[in-house]
């Protein structure tokens, strides 16, 4: 009818940046909502002081035994008969150990001296080396004590023979973690819990806060296609996400001296990595559900639990039954709470840590495919 | 539609009702009395102050000033009572979707204190009445919406309050369903019952025996809408309304 | 009713949507010409919803064809999603931001910028520029849906979609808002309506009457009476209840409904005339004791015209 002259249009990048500023302030407006984010990381780094007990049942024990001779065998047998422990290695010098420990292939290491045999023969007070992989701080304690006990199984087998007493003094290392501080160990998963809180569980309610209120319907009807619909309101959640990991890794810093022996650079974008798989099925939870509610209900039983219950930040995997075993590796945090640990505790890089960075990207990439494909351009 | 004995005392008694917010006053000074079985439309533009002015009426929320007797209790000393006297029904909720009709006015006569030798025959009552003998065990949530209304109505004055409060009570019906349920308000009327309600439709603030409007916290007018449409010269309450509410407008 | 559609309007043809064995809309057909101000009436679960979002190529029909300007709404959906703006039926604006960055937001959406709308924000703008600070969820009924059309314009569409928008607004309010609609049909918007208000209905050039998913009727609000094919009585008298037990119980009661302040009766008898029912009724009052009766006949009104198509609802009780 009337001759109208189009409006300009801007292009997506003013449109994205639209949003994000949208999103930024119903963030930054949502007082409570930000002090719980901010805020209960930091608490829980503080809170998280002690070690949590738990148990052992497959222990990956490594032998050097420079001189093997009949004793040294028969301390090997059976260190090997004994039930929890297996023993995946036995060599001749400790060389090994370093890189073992490293890759994470055993748990701990007993380091016999040379002639073993002869010196518990003469009645000599002998020395054995334990050294423990204390990155994980509770166990580290646990297998110290069953190597231990089996050690002193055998002192006691071995005392009649020898004629005399017989000692085996135990002198225990631990490796990557001497002070066993939990918090080494609670920071990296702290790390997966924070992003898998805000990635996943605030995109859901986000999400789900536009469809129920009714504005999605509106933004529906635009020139908008669904991926930049999601990608705006996703986009200021991973930075808030990384945000809040740099200020735990400070805090911890600060508060509890855990170390970053490896890569910032790596880690951080091991973070990012993370980060999109924990967006992607923030945003599957939310198409899939109809009410804030339930969207929040999804993202804590579907992310944020098997976050904190099956990755091994609190509770070891190696001491859970095998049949939950498996079930931890379709956990993304489980893979990232590894890498995290080797970065920080470890210092080790890429070279180690491929095969997690591999598994996280092929998550990142399925699920950012149908993340973006579970969001229509129509109501059904 | 004051068919019945009247009582002595009016069974809504306000004087100088008022309710500031920090220093925002909601309801400023409001004072009016509605005798039994009156039908009495309580209208206002949204941010008037209805709302709040309602609240304190039914004993939720206490005046900052001013007194306030419904079914004969003071609103402020003596709230538990009012709420046990008088009936309440509201556009957002009323009747709970997933239980069944029975389900519901037996769950409502409990929270009204009626004992079960009532309920049951209140039940049977309403069922004949409102022609639902067939739907008893249905689920609220499947009856068609004129319907849910009816009931709803019906179950808001189970217990024979002397005042019942309605507001909104027609959004979204189709015009007959909507006379159908005033025909309803008419005959607890001539039963005696007071009944209170708020509408955003004009043409039903003329079904009223009297209509007061309040603009900015204040009663602008009070009066049957035939006095009213008198005193402004116009043809529709809708007329009246938009004068008032107008700034500036000679009450 | 119909004239030859220019392609610039809505043409609805044949349009059913079922929701599992919920019938929402059933062979809808319907012509709406660019530049008219057509009004939807009909209670809840009418089906005017469904259709709204149909036509704002939300929803896909299971049966028949919708065109907007010219554009089908199933294949053309990003060509329609640019040009016209949709007001769902809640208030769907961003509560918690302000109402010029909830305007700007929505500028930025569509690719463009508050100032560039002005030609048709303008005169709403003038009303709610005072609270351009506040925060939307602190507006009163009306300003929020003032705000709301606003934010469906800025992008200066051909045509307007607005489901139920003066739902819970106080009745000025509701005058504001369709004197904003005329004002912007004028400048040459099309401009579709739903709304449970048979005043505002009156307002639009013409009107379809829906009801349980159908269009029962189109007409023009100021001729609609013709639709009646009998005469219109109304009566009024002091005791209202009283007085429609008496009507009902006249021998030649067709349709006795109350309306207002009166009483609006139809003769079952489509012969009489106005006056003859008129008298006849006054006779029959003045022996009920109704000596002071006013009976007049009227003319019917939308509302009486959509009450007498209406097919009792489901389950109606008389």
């Amino acid at each position: 009818m009337s001759a109208r002259a189009t409006p300009p249009r801007r292009g997506a990048q003013r449109t994205l940046g639209a949003f994000v500023r949208k999103e930024l302030h119903h963030i930054l407006r949502d007082r409570q909502t930000l002090v719980i984010l901010l805020l209960m990381p930091l608490v829980q780094v503080l809170l998280f002081g002690y070690a949590l007990r738990t148990d052992i049942h497959d222990l990956r024990v490594a032998i050097v035994d420079p001189s093997p001779d009949a004793r040294s065998v028969r301390l090997r047998d059976r260190l090997e008969g004994t039930p929890r422990f297996r023993v995946v290695r036995t060599a001749t010098t400790a060389l090994a150990l370093e890189d073992l420990f490293r890759r994470g292939e055993a748990d701990v290491a007993v380091v016999l001296p040379a002639r073993f045999g002869e010196s518990l023969g003469r009645g000599e007070p002998t020395e054995v080396l334990l050294v423990a992989d204390a990155s994980d701080p509770n166990t580290g304690t646990i297998m110290q004590a069953y190597v231990r006990a089996a050690l002193a199984g055998f002192e006691a087998d071995v005392t009649p023979q020898a004629g005399g007493p017989v000692r085996i003094r135990v002198e225990s290392r631990m490796r990557f973690n001497p002070t066993l501080e939990s918090a080494n160990l609670f920071v990296p998963g702290l790390i997966a819990l924070v992003l898998t809180l805000v990635s996943a569980l605030m995109t859901a309610i986000s999400l789900s806060r536009e469809k129920e209120r009714g504005t999605l319907e509106v933004l529906l009807v635009s020139p908008l296609r669904p991926w930049q619909i999601i990608a705006g309101k996703v986009l200021p959640y991973l930075g808030l996400g990384f945000a809040i990991t740099c200020l735990v890794l400070l805090a911890a810093r600060l508060a509890f001296r855990v170390p970053l022996r490896g890569s910032a650079l790596l880690l951080l974008a091991e973070s990012v990595l993370f980060t999109i798989v924990s967006l992607s099925l923030g945003v599957l939870v939310a198409a899939r559900t109809e009410s804030q509610r339930a969207a929040m209900l999804g993202a804590l039983v579907g992310t944020l639990m098997p976050t904190a219950l099956l990755s091994g930040m609190i509770f070891p995997i190696a001491s859970m039954p095998g049949w939950l075993q498996p079930v931890t590796f379709i956990v993304p945090a489980r893979w990232f709470v590894v890498i995290a640990r080797g970065i920080m505790l470890k210092g080790t890089g890429l070279a180690y840590l491929w095969r997690e960075t591999l598994v996280l990207t092929g998550m990142a990439a399925i699920l950012l495919v149908a993340a973006t494909r579970s969001f229509h351009a129509r109501l059904d | 539609m004051t068919a019945s004995a009247a009582r002595a005392e009016p069974a809504i008694e306000v004087r100088g009702l008022t309710r500031r917010f920090g220093a925002f006053t909601a309801v400023d000074d409001i004072s009016f009395d509605v005798a039994a079985g009156e039908v009495f439309g309580f209208l206002g533009a949204n941010g008037a102050g209805k709302t709040t002015a309602i609240r304190m009426l039914i004993g939720l929320l206490a005046p900052t000033a001013g007194t306030a007797r419904v079914a004969g209790f003071d609103v402020a000393t003596q709230a538990e009572q009012v709420k046990r006297h008088i009936g309440y029904m509201s556009q957002r909720f009323s009747l709970y979707e997933d239980l069944t009709v029975r389900e519901n006015i037996t769950l409502y006569g409990g929270i009204y204190g009626l004992s079960d030798d009532a309920i049951a025959a209140r039940t049977r009552d309403l069922a004949t009445r409102l022609e639902l003998e067939r739907e008893l065990d249905e689920r609220v949530g499947r009856l068609p919406l004129g319907w849910k209304q009816k009931l709803a109505f019906s179950v808001a004055v189970l217990h024979d309050p002397r005042v019942v409060f309605l507001d909104e009570p027609t959004g979204g019906v189709d015009p007959m369903t909507r006379r159908q349920f005033w025909e309803r308000i008419y005959v607890a009327a001539a039963e005696g019952t007071t009944v209170f309600v708020t509408t955003h439709h004009m043409d039903e603030a003329e079904y009223c025996d009297r209509v007061s409007i309040m603009v900015d916290g204040r009663i602008a007018a009070l009066g049957t809408p035939a006095e009213l449409r008198a005193r402004f010269g116009v043809g529709t309450m809708d007329d009246v309304f938009v004068r008032l509410a107008r700034p500036g407008a000679a009450a | 009713m119909s004239g030859s559609s220019s392609g610039a309007g809505v043409e609805v043809s044949g349009l059913g949507k079922r929701y599992g064995d919920v019938v929402a809309l059933d062979d809808v057909s319907v012509i709406v010409q660019p530049g008219e101000l057509f009004g939807f009436i009909g209670p809840d679960g009418a089906g005017k919803t469904t259709l709204f979002r149909i036509l704002a190529t939300l929803l896909r029909p299971d049966t028949g064809s919708a065109r907007v300007l010219g554009l089908d709404v199933v294949r053309d959906l990003w060509a329609i999603r640019s040009r016209i703006g949709y007001m769902p039926g809640r208030f769907s604006l961003y509560a918690d931001l302000s109402v010029e960055e909830n305007l700007r937001f929505f500028a930025a959406v569509f690719g463009t910028t508050l100032e560039a709308g002005e030609r048709l924000v303008a005169p709403i703008w003038r009303q709610i520029a005072p609270f351009a600070g506040r925060r939307a969820g602190a507006l009163s009924g009306g300003m929020k849906q003032k705000l709301a059309l606003c934010c469906a314009l800025v992008h200066l569409p051909d045509l307007l979609l607005l489901d139920e928008p003066t739902t819970g607004v106080d009745a000025v309010s509701r005058r504001e808002f369709w004197d904003l609609l005329e004002e912007l049909q004028r400048g040459g918007l099309t401009i579709l309506a739903s709304t449970p208000y048979m005043d505002e209905a009156a307002r639009c050039d013409r009107v379809a009457l829906v009801q349980g998913g159908r269009i029962l009727d189109v007409a023009d609000p100021r001729r609609i009476g013709e639709r009646f094919d009998r005469p219109l009585v109304a009566v009024r008298a002091a005791e209202r209840l009283r007085l429609l037990h008496a009507l009902r119980e006249h021998p030649g009661a067709g349709s006795v409904f109350p309306f207002g302040d009166a009483i609006h009766y139809t003769d079952a008898r489509a012969d009489r005339s106005g006056e003859r029912v008129a008298a006849e009724l006054r006779d029959y009052l003045r022996d009920r004791a109704f000596p002071d009766a006013e009976i007049s006949v009227v003319r019917p009104g939308i509302e009486d015209v959509f009450m007498a198509l209406m097919r009792p609802p489901a389950g109606a009780a008389a």
